[in-house]
């Protein structure tokens, strides 16, 4: 049973004022697929639900001087049918439309999905790919900018303050978006929790790799990139003793863990191949659109 | 706990209600309201059967708090048929496909294909399969749950 006072508040200065001196207490709410399965099976204090759902400004999708902004309160829906998302980031789109199912999706948002700190969080690895950065506010309004690498500190936890809220997470739009993939491996199609996920984002010209940017999910205590196999990768043309070696060094970089999903073992050696699947694909992609072959 | 005043529309039908903040949208559907069409049974978004319509978008009800829904318009299962109870034609294509047996997804079901239906009436059976995967039948009867929605969709 859930002890809780609600708040609704309509815009941030309204929010900032009913939580003052009772930050200790507040929980954010909005999609709630996380927070009430959660509540219930624990036995909370009593807290201050703050639902977030009303404040129209933490809810646009938008792009400026080749930046695209989120605000933490798209869905999932949307941000699988937004023609934004989908020209600047199809990563993002793709990991959107990968996550829970309809019924979770027209209801989870990014915000949550970011703040949960999952390991496995679907929308992760495309926002450390995308190198996105992660816009919080806080008590007396303080502002952060917050790198989206330094925002996972372990599983379900994060840098933010308690009563510090995510307001819009932003990312620069890659030089060539289609030169970009993301895979998650469930065990099955519908409801899965990922197994594994990668996201990469390349700068190609030609067969040649100048910049890489990989991610990951759930083969490490949070979501990470993994600096190693883009060092071994950037520079090179992408060919499949390249691709071999940088599913071996992947291995180095990740930690994975046996849970009732997948062993350590078969998590390594599937990171591997999802890894060159999404390398390839991304290489050819961007082989093939004119951007990349400036 | 602070209870609060809310008002939406069940079904076309307006009400009034004064709710405690933690009390389920399914609750309050199924004890406050006597509409027990809408069922509870993961708890955690990952079954279905308490799926309806909020403002024409499908939502869990039991994850869904009675208080964050102030103002919508909801539709259960209760209020798919004409007032004067002529069936819908979903409700109609899921007897001609016996689409039903023990009956306990298919609130759900009739709303996610209802849904789907009034977004795409030309839903094709990939996009049928996609739109229920967060529906469960533990009496495996999809093909014909999937054989329903589609014969109602336009060719």
């Amino acid at each position: 049973m859930i002890e809780a006072e609600y708040v609704a508040p309509s815009n941030l200065g309204e929010l900032f004022k009913s939580i003052e001196g009772r930050a200790e207490r507040v929980k954010f709410v909005a999609g709630c697929t996380n927070v009430l399965p959660d509540l219930r099976a624990q036995n909370p204090a009593p807290m201050l639900l703050v639902d977030l759902t009303g404040i129209e400004e933490l809810r646009r999708i938008e792009e400026n001087n080749g930046v695209i902004s989120i605000g933490s309160l798209a869905t999932m829906t949307e941000l699988a049918a937004s023609e934004i998302i989908r020209t600047h980031g199809p990563i993002l789109a793709s990991a959107a439309r990968a996550l829970g199912n309809p019924l979770t999706r027209n209801r989870a948002t990014i915000g949550g999905n970011i703040a949960d700190a999952s390991p496995a969080a679907d929308t992760a690895p495309p926002l450390l790919a995308l190198e996105a950065t992660i816009h919080t506010e806080g008590a007396s309004h303080a502002k952060r900018e917050i790198p989206v690498e330094e925002f996972f500190i372990g599983p379900n936890q994060t840098v933010l303050n308690q009563g510090e809220l995510i307001t819009r997470i932003t990312f620069p739009i890659p030089k060539d978006p289609s030169a970009s993939s993301h895979i998650k491996f469930g065990l099955r199609n519908a409801m899965a929790i990922s197994v594994v996920s990668v996201a990469v984002v390349l700068e190609m010209q030609g067969n040649l790799c100048h910049r890489a940017r990989i991610a990951l999910g759930s083969v490490a205590p949070k979501p990470i990139r993994a600096y190693l196999t883009e060092k071994e990768l950037e520079g090179r043309k992408i060919t499949e003793e390249v691709l071999e070696s940088c599913a071996e060094v992947v291995k180095k970089e990740i930690s994975p863990i046996t849970d009732i999903r997948a062993s350590a073992q078969y998590r390594e050696h599937v990171t591997g191949v999802l890894l060159k699947r999404a390398l390839w694909q991304a290489a050819r992609e961007g082989e093939n659109s004119t951007n990349g072959n400036i | 706990m602070n209870k609060r005043k809310v008002t939406f529309t069940v079904n076309g039908e307006r009400h009034e209600l004064v709710v405690e903040p933690n009390e389920l949208l399914l609750n309050v559907l199924r004890e406050k309201l006597g509409l027990t069409g809408t069922k509870y049974a993961c708890g955690k978004g990952q079954c279905g059967a308490c799926t309806v319509l909020v403002n024409g978008e499908s939502f869990l009800s039991c994850l869904t708090l009675a208080v964050a829904v102030d103002g919508a318009e909801i539709r259960t299962i209760e209020g798919v048929a004409e007032p004067d109870g002529t069936l819908d034609p979903i409700q109609e294509a899921f007897l001609d496909s016996s689409a039903i047996q023990c009956g306990f997804c298919t609130p759900g079901m009739v709303l996610m294909g209802r849904e789907l239906l009034n977004r795409n009436p030309r839903a094709t059976e990939e996009e049928i399969r996609e739109q229920i995967k967060g529906n469960l039948c533990r009496c495996t009867g999809y093909f014909s749950i999937v054989r329903a929605i589609k014969s109602c969709c336009e060719k």
